[in-house]
């Protein structure tokens, strides 16, 4: 009897055990992105955004009653210390993983986060990192093969440019715009006037420049990381320059407003996201995250930001949380900002993680993201 | 053509910041065996102590001025004072070896105190062009260069025209004779570290604005600076100004003409033949060596 009494009692314990760890313990979140290197201001940004968003939520009670707790991890913008940091969170079995930014990190890290069954949301937006089958990794932003082509048919009806000269970073990124750029130029019948390929990191343009003076194109595309946006945009201004510059949201961010100064006026890209878009929300979400920080984000820190959100929207979607079902349940779904405000602006995630959304076409003027075109969302 | 002309005085520019940055590398050497692998970061600090004090609302010419005094404190005398006396007596290969540390101390510590982040840094040169034999030169390419050369001019006139610069090659060339004579050998040696903090504080005042404020800027700047100083020839001061500019005008020419993807290849290149070739460097003398 007394065993029988004992064998009661472990149970009671184990089962409130399990019901606390179900119920009241922390949700854990890994985060691993580029807190330095390269990539600091996409992983400062992007980590940024995340913690406001946990700091929101948790004020509310968190999801489904229970706190999110979010660990940071740095990848050093190295895809090998990526890889290291995604093995190391992963052991920690967190309910999602978030990051990192950079699109080589990603590739890295997706067959890692896919066989762990843990859902991966990131802010790489290399084409081809969502089109190799892998059904646990999530975009935050446009894919380079959603974006470009906006890109290229802007230059063709917009600026009415014939020739091109295209200067992209050597790395996954670059590469992968470069690729879908040509390749809608080419549709077009626009002629890839200089095909420029430059290093991440990369401090001197000046040999750059002087070949797109050379080329002498209708317009320069630029693909490159944002610091190295911001010295090429300094660059080409000292070399005088003066076609139009044409690019996406490393082009036109905050970040290089602010380092390329002057240079960046002028500057036309299509971005995803951008705190300088007419929609209510975001204007709201700018002023939070200046409260909080002090500064006016980029994209990267709405990426980070919405992350968070779409963990939540999904968990309580499933209503429990489970690692496991996530990836099936944000698959297909779409979270409108009526059922949850804080995701911005309605979204809908395909079967392959990628994102449909509305975009935006914007110039820097005088030091500032002008939006000149709101482009709807597609479905 | 005029894209050549334009690369020489865009590589020029360059290679005279190399040039200034590599002059250290040969003064501390000459003066006391001392080889600073945290010569990059000697410049990379210097732009955020301006900063720093920009931030507590000087004005951006007195920013100057501290970070530069600051510089001298810092990177000339506690350098001297705290790390490389101490260490130089257990031998050059440590000494390096310290340095390196320091290196790392020094990134780490500005990526901690201030960002990891790039932030931007104002020009002393306005932007802007003017017109020489008809082709459109930055003003900013022209000033780099014109500072550095007075820097250099000022420097070498230092050396071979005064008293103390001759004391100061005394101290350097035999230091026991030197002291026997009357030099004051110790003080010549601070005042090399000086320098080369003023040196350092300059270059880091004409580059900034063009690299941006990073932590991690002065990793490529010591790399090219070192070979620069070894391709000019270590042991002298022209020679570090030679290969400043020659390797500020290879790297140049090399993305334009070579590849961007393989520039970086370039300098190593040049670097291994004048090692294989002409060992003591460009303008270098050869040293025996003492038994």
């Amino acid at each position: 009897m007394r065993s029988i009494i004992l064998a009661g009692l472990c149970s009671a314990v184990l089962l409130s055990g399990a019901a606390y760890a179900q119920s009241g313990a922390p949700i854990k979140i890994a985060n691993v992105a580029e807190l330095s290197g390269g990539g600091a201001t996409v992983g400062n940004n992007w980590k940024n955004g995340i913690d406001l968003a946990v700091e929101e939520i948790n004020a509310k009670g968190g999801i489904l009653g229970r706190k999110i707790e979010v660990s940071h991890a740095d990848s050093q913008s190295n895809p090998g210390v990526a890889r290291a940091q995604v093995q190391k969170a992963l052991d920690g079995e967190p309910y999602v993983l978030l990051g990192p930014g950079y699109s080589g990190s990603v590739k890295v890290t997706a067959p890692l986060a896919a066989e762990a069954g843990i859902t991966q949301i990131m802010g790489g937006e290399a084409a081809e990192l969502t089109q190799a089958g892998n059904k646990f990794l999530f975009r935050t932003s446009f894919g380079q093969q959603s974006s470009m082509p906006k890109v290229a048919k802007y230059v063709n009806d917009e600026l009415k440019a014939k020739s091109v000269a295209v200067v992209w970073v050597n790395n996954d990124f670059g590469r992968g715009g470069r690729d879908v750029i040509t390749k809608e130029f080419n549709r077009l019948g626009i002629k890839v006037a200089a095909d420029l390929s430059t290093e991440a990191g990369q401090a001197d343009f000046a040999a750059d420049v002087s070949k797109i003076k050379a080329a002498a194109p209708d317009a320069v595309f630029i693909y490159v990381n944002e610091e190295e946006s911001a010295r090429i945009l300094k660059e080409i201004k000292r070399q005088g320059v003066t076609v139009p510059l044409i690019g996406e949201t490393t082009l036109v961010g905050q970040k290089v407003i602010e380092l390329a100064g002057d240079a960046a006026n002028g500057a036309r890209g299509h971005v995803g996201l951008t705190t300088d878009a007419p929609v209510e929300a975001i204007k709201a979400f700018r002023d939070r995250f200046v409260k909080k920080y002090n500064y006016v984000p980029d994209h990267n820190g709405l990426k980070g930001y919405l992350a968070i959100y779409m963990v939540k929207a999904t968990t309580e979607k499933m209503g429990k949380v489970d690692s496991k079902a996530f990836a099936d349940t944000l698959h297909g779904l779409t979270i409108k900002t009526s059922a949850e405000p804080n995701i911005l602006m309605d979204v809908t995630f395909d079967q392959n993680g990628d994102i449909d959304r509305q975009g935006f076409l914007v110039e820097v003027v005088e030091g500032k993201q002008v939006v000149k075109q709101v482009l709807p969302k597609l479905n | 053509m005029s894209n050549l002309l334009d690369l020489i005085v865009a590589g020029l520019a360059t290679g005279a910041i190399y040039a200034l940055v590599a002059v250290g590398f040969t003064l501390l050497w000459q003066t006391s065996q001392t080889i600073n692998f945290a010569q990059g970061e000697f410049v990379m600090l210097p732009a955020f102590l301006m900063l720093a004090v920009m931030h507590l609302g000087a004005p951006f010419w007195l920013a100057i001025l501290v970070g530069i005094v600051l510089s001298a404190l810092l990177l000339g005398l506690a350098f001297k004072m705290l790390l490389v006396d101490p260490m130089l007596r257990h031998g050059v290969l440590p000494l390096a070896i310290a340095t390196m540390a320091l290196a790392i101390a020094i990134k780490e510590a500005v990526k901690q105190f201030f960002s990891a982040e790039a932030s931007p840094f104002p020009s002393i040169v306005p932007a802007g062009d003017v017109s020489i034999l008809g082709r459109a030169i930055s003003l900013q390419s022209l000033g780099v260069l014109a500072v550095a050369i007075l820097a250099v001019v000022g420097l070498t006139t230092l050396l071979n025209r005064t008293s103390l610069g001759h004391q100061m090659q005394a101290a350097a060339q035999n230091p026991t004779v030197a002291r026997i004579i009357g030099v004051p050998v110790e003080r010549m040696i601070l005042l090399t570290f000086l320098i080369n903090a003023v040196l350092v504080a300059l270059a880091s005042l004409l580059i900034t604005p063009i690299y941006l404020a990073k932590f991690s800027s002065g990793e490529v700047l010591g790399q090219a600076a070192f070979i620069a100083a070894i391709v000019g020839g270590f042991n002298q001061v022209r020679g570090a100004i030679a290969g400043g500019l020659l390797i500020g005008v290879v790297d140049n020419l090399a993305a334009a003409y070579v590849s961007t993807q393989y520039r970086a290849a370039v300098p190593m290149i040049l670097l291994i033949m004048m090692i294989l070739f002409r060992p003591q460097g460009l303008l270098g003398r050869a040293e025996e060596r003492t038994v």
